[in-house]
């Protein structure tokens, strides 16, 4: 089983967020990256796959060369090797312009299942999966809490939360699932797995050696783009009703939510 | 701070730090709260190999040394000393058969405690010799081709939990200290049983029990050594563990201070958070002070044991010492500063207070730390006082 697990190196949802100068980008200064979560999560699940019917596990990603601590840590979990676009005009993409690159490295080695986390812990689009999907031309399935190969190792069964239910959805192999929370609690990496990861291989590609015209991605080409960004406002001091009596203090609380609130 | 470590070294630091984050601190205050043993966490650290920090590589292990054991230790301990004492504790069951162990006892032990299939234990502590090491009771008799021990251990951290136990008894009363030996006792050995499971003021998720030895037959092969050497593999046990136990108390105490510097941000009085005043700052200055220089000592004499020089019980002693007693003041300080909160289990120092203060009791007492260094100036300096 060939299993490529899509990886976006992301702020550590612990870091300090600070919006940049320009107010259109965080403050990179002190950052610490991780792994997207979700991402992570899919390592797992590939782990796991490989674990029950062997193959090759491939982490991908599209980013600067800090990246590839990331691909470490999905090699040090097990992954057996990476490859990372690592091109400037590749910067700024949008989800449209990061599936197409994916999808051109993707088209070129062998993949029966490509995971991809729902969403990222950054920018949280939950776009690339579903557009990766759409540009190779192969099934998406929704955010995963559970998932089974077929026995012929010719189809996937997943199963995905709905509103109030749950939806199972099947597919043919290859196909692109996207990792939903709770498919499975990632392992930490053992001392000899992240020695072994510093001697797996790391395929660095140019969007040059995927045959992208560079017009076509990048922050030039995005469709979307940030216009602005803000901190969210700092949460105001609560209100404590005052009141001789429960029934006082309950009136005063019905006044409020009509008219302050306005929800009554 | 820059302790020059190496990538390995980093690295294990970091997963380290990573697993106490992730997966100890969310689980410490219910651990705590419901003494219940940290299994789950145990499997977590299994399958990251962390406890084959100290096994040599041809034993399975990674073949760390004392410091990188102590990198380890300091991490996880910054979360909760509970679990790193559990953990800790299985390294030092291991160092007898480590360093006196036969080729065949090492092949036999050391693999499974590497790999956290099996924890370890270490027991030399009775309710009658603690300090006094050498008023252990309990006997092991040579008879044909097995020993029979008898006598109870107390206090034992891991007891009932582990299944390999390096048992200190007895083997000729008449000798004293030298009358001592060391022995491997495996869990289900006819005749070994388990005490009640202790009731403690801190560490509680540790397993402490005691081990109740009513002729318990245990082949000849399993003693540590030769008969007579008991004495002396405990005390290089010991001396080996020391700087390990300051590792604990420097992430204990850190992570107080972590916990302090965080609130006195947060809390606001007269106006303003709390550690605008010099009151609060100079607490706070003087525990980092305390706690940066536990962990330049711990360091220092951590890297100096991996030497291998021949003796160095006082650096050994110094490395549990002060650590110790900084972690008891940096902790109470901590909960001070915290005020009423720190005083309610809604926050973690209050467990960090109590938990600090078996950091100077076990693993020798700091008055017995006090001895060593004492009796090692006494001889450094000549007896011609």
């Amino acid at each position: 089983m060939e299993i490529v697990v899509c990886a976006k190196q992301v702020p550590d949802t612990e870091s300090f967020i600070k919006v940049g100068p320009d107010g259109k980008s965080i403050d990179t200064t002190g950052i610490k990256w991780v792994l997207n979560f979700f991402d992570e999560s899919g390592v797992e699940e590939a782990l796991r796959i490989k674990e029950k019917v062997g193959g090759t596990i491939t982490v991908l990603s599209v980013g600067p060369q800090r990246t590839v601590e990331a691909l470490r840590q999905g090699m040090a979990m097990g992954a057996d090797k990476s490859i990372l676009v690592d091109d400037p005009t590749a910067e700024g993409s949008d989800p449209a312009g990061i599936a197409k690159i994916l999808a051109a490295v993707i088209k070129g080695i062998p993949h029966d299942i490509i995971f991809c986390g729902f969403r990222t812990t950054d920018d949280e689009s939950s776009q690339v999966g579903l557009m990766l999907a759409e540009q190779l031309g192969i099934p998406h399935l929704p955010p995963a809490i559970k998932l089974e190969i077929s026995g012929d190792q010719k189809a996937v069964k997943v199963e995905s939360g709905v509103e109030g239910g749950m939806l199972t959805l099947e597919a043919p192999l290859p196909a692109v699932i996207t990792v939903g929370r709770g498919l499975n609690e990632p392992r930490m990496a053992s001392l000899p797995g992240i020695m072994k990861a510093k001697k797996k291989p790391i395929d660095t590609k140019k969007l040059a050696d995927l045959g992208i015209d560079p017009a076509t991605v990048g922050a030039a080409a995005a469709k979307v783009k940030i216009q602005n960004m803000t901190l969210p406002p700092e949460r105001k001091a609560g209100q404590i009703i005052e009141g001789a009596s429960v029934q006082e203090k309950a009136a005063k609380l019905a006044q409020l939510f009509k008219e302050e609130v306005k929800i009554l | 701070m820059d302790y020059f470590l190496t990538d390995k070294q980093k690295m294990i630091k970091n997963l380290a730090r990573r697993i106490a984050e992730e997966k100890i601190k969310p689980k410490r205050a219910e651990l705590d709260e419901k003494e219940e043993f940290p299994w789950e966490l145990m499997d977590i650290l299994a399958k990251s190999d962390l406890f084959g920090l100290i096994i040599p590589t041809e034993y399975g292990g990674f073949g760390g040394g004392c410091f990188e054991n102590c990198l380890a230790v300091e991490e996880l301990g910054r979360a909760c000393i509970g679990v790193a004492t559990t953990f800790a504790a299985s390294g030092l069951g291991a160092y007898p058969i480590l360093f006196y162990g036969t080729e065949e006892q090492k092949r036999k032990y050391l693999p499974e405690i590497a790999s956290g299939r099996k924890l370890a234990a270490f027991a030399l502590t009775e309710s009658s010799a603690g300090s006094d090491a050498a008023g252990i009771q309990t006997q092991a008799t040579s008879s044909g081709d097995v020993y029979i021990l008898n006598g109870t251990k107390q206090w034992i951290t891991n007891g009932g939990e582990a299944e390999v136990y390096s048992v200190i008894a007895m083997t000729d009363r008449t000798r004293g200290a030298r009358g001592a030996s060391a022995f491997i006792v495996e869990k289900g050995d006819p005749g070994f049983s388990f005490g009640r499971k202790e009731k403690k003021m801190g560490i509680r998720c540790s397993s402490t029990r005691e081990l109740i030895f009513d002729n318990c037959r245990i082949p000849k092969d399993r003693i540590i050594g030769r008969e007579g050497m008991g004495f002396i593999i405990a005390m290089k046990t010991f001396d080996e563990a020391r700087p390990g136990i300051g590792a604990l108390s420097v992430g204990l105490a850190q992570g107080a201070l972590d916990e302090a510097v965080r609130f006195a941000k947060e809390r606001v009085q007269f106006g303003k958070p709390i550690i605008s005043f010099q009151a609060i700052q100079h607490m706070l200055a003087d525990m980092a002070t305390l706690t940066e220089a536990a962990r330049a000592l711990v360091y220092a004499v951590a890297r100096y044991i991996d030497t291998r020089p021949r003796d160095f019980s006082k650096v050994s002693a110094m490395a549990k010492l002060f650590p110790s007693d900084v972690a008891m003041k940096v902790t109470t300080d901590a909960v001070q500063i915290l005020g009423g909160h720190g005083y309610m289990r809604d926050y973690p120092v209050e467990k960090m207070m109590r938990d600090a203060k078996i950091l100077q009791i076990y693993e020798g007492t700091n008055q017995i730390q006090r001895n060593i260094i004492g009796q090692a100036l006494n001889k450094e300096y000549g007896k011609k006082f």
